[in-house]
């Protein structure tokens, strides 16, 4: 077997695997990392929340915000491991394709 | 460490979006004359690691999560150009599909984790791994090595830019109006808990991948053979 095909495979285990991510902060308590709190939790641990702040954190509207789909926040952990799935999937289909067509632009032809 | 929209002042976004817009250049100049066209799945597959890699929320019990970044790998096998051009492509979908790390804050995201980890990764594999054979120990120390320490250089690089913040942008009375933490506690947090656990991950993930490709593909490490 290639080495590549072998690493494909490497990555569609990782894919799979992707929701111990999830797994593992909620079993051990885990919040969020440092610096990417929300405006709620930094209110709780700063004391207040900084004005620049609140402006710029709803900035952008991501398509699946946290790899979860909309609306399925409190759906609990199953249902969220499926979005986490399904987001991995989209996240590299769509990486995968955009380095293909950039190593396509710019790699050397011949070899 | 994907800072969101909102810690950073429009200041720093907008320097690191001018400082990354010429490393993006010239990594694309580089690649262009020494990526092969056999190379290039590599390249999506590097790409697609990284940004799997990256949802791997390791917990800190009762505290904070982060993850590897697995960056170092791509730079080793590929040189830190092509893992620059192939992170920050993992960066920017997380950022614009997932919200996973601020748009205003791409420039700098990309700073710490496509820019400054592979090519400190990079040059540190390099060195350890001097005239080391391909198939030998010292290969996967040097990628275990290189692994923890950039990603921890990374990390510091991510405190700094948070810890500034407070000095660059208040208000009168005093109140941060971005990042509301100070060098201090920023550099502590982000250096200390990437010491103690997440550099570790990156570490033995970068070592393990590389032992891996000791045995199943020589090819990919002899940079002679490239």
């Amino acid at each position: 077997m290639k080495i590549t095909t072998k690493l494909w495979i490497g990555l569609g285990v990782l894919i799979i695997l992707s929701p111990l991510g999830l797994f593992l902060p909620e079993h051990f308590k885990a919040g969020s990392a440092w610096g990417e709190w929300g405006i709620d939790e930094i209110k709780q641990l700063a004391g207040y929340v900084p004005q620049g702040l609140k402006q710029l954190s709803g900035l952008w509207n991501a398509p699946i915000p946290d790899y979860a789909f909309r609306g399925w926040e409190e759906k609990g952990l199953p249902h969220l491991s499926f979005a986490y799935i399904m987001s991995a999937l989209v996240g590299i289909g769509v990486v995968v394709l955009i380095v293909l067509i950039i190593g396509k632009i710019l790699s050397k032809k011949g070899d | 460490m994907h800072i969101p929209d909102g810690y950073l002042g429009p200041t720093t976004c907008g320097i690191f979006y001018a400082v990354m817009l010429p490393i993006w250049a010239v990594a694309s100049k580089i690649v262009k004359s020494t990526l092969k066209v056999k190379q290039v799945p590599l390249l999506a597959i590097g790409a697609a690691f990284s940004f799997v890699i990256m949802m791997f929320n390791v917990p800190i019990p009762g505290g904070t999560t982060g993850h590897a970044v697995g960056g170092v790998l791509v730079a080793i096998l590929l040189g830190p150009w092509a893992a620059c051009i192939a992170i920050t492509v993992a960066l920017v979908i997380q950022a614009l599909l997932f919200g996973d790390g601020g748009i205003t804050a791409i420039g700098a995201n990309c700073f710490n984790m496509a820019f400054v980890l592979p090519f400190v990764g990079y040059y540190l594999y390099k060195i350890i791994s001097y005239q080391a054979p391909v198939g030998s120990n010292r290969r996967v120390i040097a990628a275990g090595i290189a692994g923890y320490v950039a990603l921890n250089i990374a990390a510091l690089f991510t405190g700094i830019e948070f810890g500034l913040q407070p000095i660059l942008h208040h208000t009168a009375g005093g109140q941060a109006l971005y990042c509301p933490y100070g060098l201090k506690i920023a550099v502590l947090a982000m250096a200390g808990e990437h010491l103690l656990v997440f550099g570790w991950v990156e570490a033995i993930v970068t070592a393990l991948v590389i032992k891996y490709l000791q045995k199943q593909a020589p090819e990919l490490l002899d940079e002679g053979g490239r």
